[in-house]
């Protein structure tokens, strides 16, 4: 491998994963629901509107998550599959979704941690069978789709366009 | 990692600044935020100490315009150079697509930055990148300062070349940016390929933006 590999979130991705969203803050009663890929990115933000940068607040979650799995190292443990902040009113729970990906959930005192906890680990599971069969398409050798292989395909002019060259 | 949002219509790449420690990466970042239009860029967030030393990393996202549809959104990050950082430098280039080193000219930090140059290519190749297959550009800062080491002499200490090995790529290509120097060319029957490098005083924002474009246009010429 060379560099970092690009993938691609498709709408129907988009709209499968909204929906299993949608479904844990209606079962766990959670005010939104984000994903947010390993290098910062932020990739599905369902629920509650928060007041706060959702992108500052996903590259911050990344480095808070990667930040933790070298301290499972230091101590011994292959990673923390999940991590609680838990506030006086306020309360996140981050669960690893595939090594790829981070579910963040943000929650108050509507609900409580054992059952954010205990509704995450279904949607963990849906989402982790989402995400395997995203990335086998993305891997080497896998046929991109058309959607996908046409998007910049032959835009060197607009890329030099772009930079006013 | 660039990733292309279908749902959001975004493309979004990670670029890094890294380098020796005061070498001027934040104030980088500092005068892009300053320069682009608001609606264009995001928060920049900066995880510091209390003496303004970067701690964990600096952030901030902009948008570079739009290709096809789509926004290009820039993710820049900063890592914190100083030595003892290490194991938090390293995960911020997890997912990078363009690399900036930003080298401080001066003579007397000739041996910091050859320690972060290589602190880099050890970094990247943990993660199983390759320096020299992804967008890469140097950047020489602080090029007012009376102490400033000449461009010849960081060259051929930060960016002497690497060997081409594929038969297609061994082909002279001159440098767009400086006249009658190549980044790719024969010497000693060698083909050796170098960064692109650009002079800069990032706190009066000299060659910020030539870096940072350069860079840009590199990663999402690498999607097409």
């Amino acid at each position: 491998m060379s560099g970092a590999a690009t993938w691609s979130l498709e709408e129907s991705d988009y709209q499968r994963i909204s929906a299993h969203l949608n479904d844990l803050l209606k079962v766990s009663n959670a005010r939104c629901a984000l994903l947010v890929d390993r290098a910062g990115q932020l990739l599905v933000n369902v629920g509650e509107q928060m007041s706060f940068d959702a992108t500052a607040f996903a590259s911050l979650t990344a480095a808070d998550f990667s930040a933790n799995d070298q301290l499972a190292k230091m101590i011994g443990e292959p990673e923390f599959a999940s991590l609680l902040h838990q506030g006086e009113k306020e309360s996140m729970y981050l669960a690893d979704i595939a090594r790829r990906v981070i579910l963040v959930v943000l929650f108050d005192e509507r609900t409580t941690v054992g059952m954010v906890r205990l509704r995450v680990r279904q949607t963990v599971r849906d989402l982790v069978a989402i995400f395997d069969e995203m990335f086998r398409r993305e891997a080497p050798g896998a046929a991109p789709s058309t959607e996908r292989r046409g998007l910049l395909e032959g835009a060197e002019d607009e890329i030099d366009k772009l930079f006013g060259d | 990692m660039s990733m292309i949002n279908y749902a959001s219509r975004e493309i979004n790449c990670k670029l890094v600044y890294y380098g020796p420690g005061l070498g001027g990466k934040t104030t980088n970042l500092e005068h892009v935020y300053k320069k682009v239009a608001p609606d264009t860029r995001g928060k920049m967030v900066s995880l510091a100490t209390e003496t303004e030393r970067t701690l964990f990393f600096d952030f901030l996202p902009v948008d570079l315009g739009t290709i096809r549809g789509f926004k290009t959104r820039f993710h820049l990050y900063t890592v914190p150079g100083q030595v003892y950082y290490n194991a938090s430098r390293k995960l911020i280039l997890k997912g990078v697509d363009g690399v900036v080193f930003v080298a401080d000219s001066q003579l007397d930090r000739n041996e910091a930055n050859i320690e972060s140059m290589q602190n880099l290519y050890d970094n990247m190749a943990e993660y199983g990148y390759d320096l020299t297959k992804i967008p890469f550009v140097v950047q020489y800062n602080k090029r007012d300062l009376p102490n400033a080491a000449p461009i010849a002499e960081l060259q051929s200490q930060l960016n002497p070349g690497w060997p081409v090995e594929e038969a297609v790529r061994k082909k002279v290509t001159p440098d767009p940016w400086h006249e009658g120097e190549f980044l790719i060319e024969e010497v000693d029957s060698m083909w050796l390929e170098r960064a692109p490098y650009f002079e800069s005083v990032a706190i009066t924002g000299d060659g910020v933006f030539d870096t940072l474009r350069a860079l840009a246009k590199t990663v999402l010429k690498l999607l097409s």
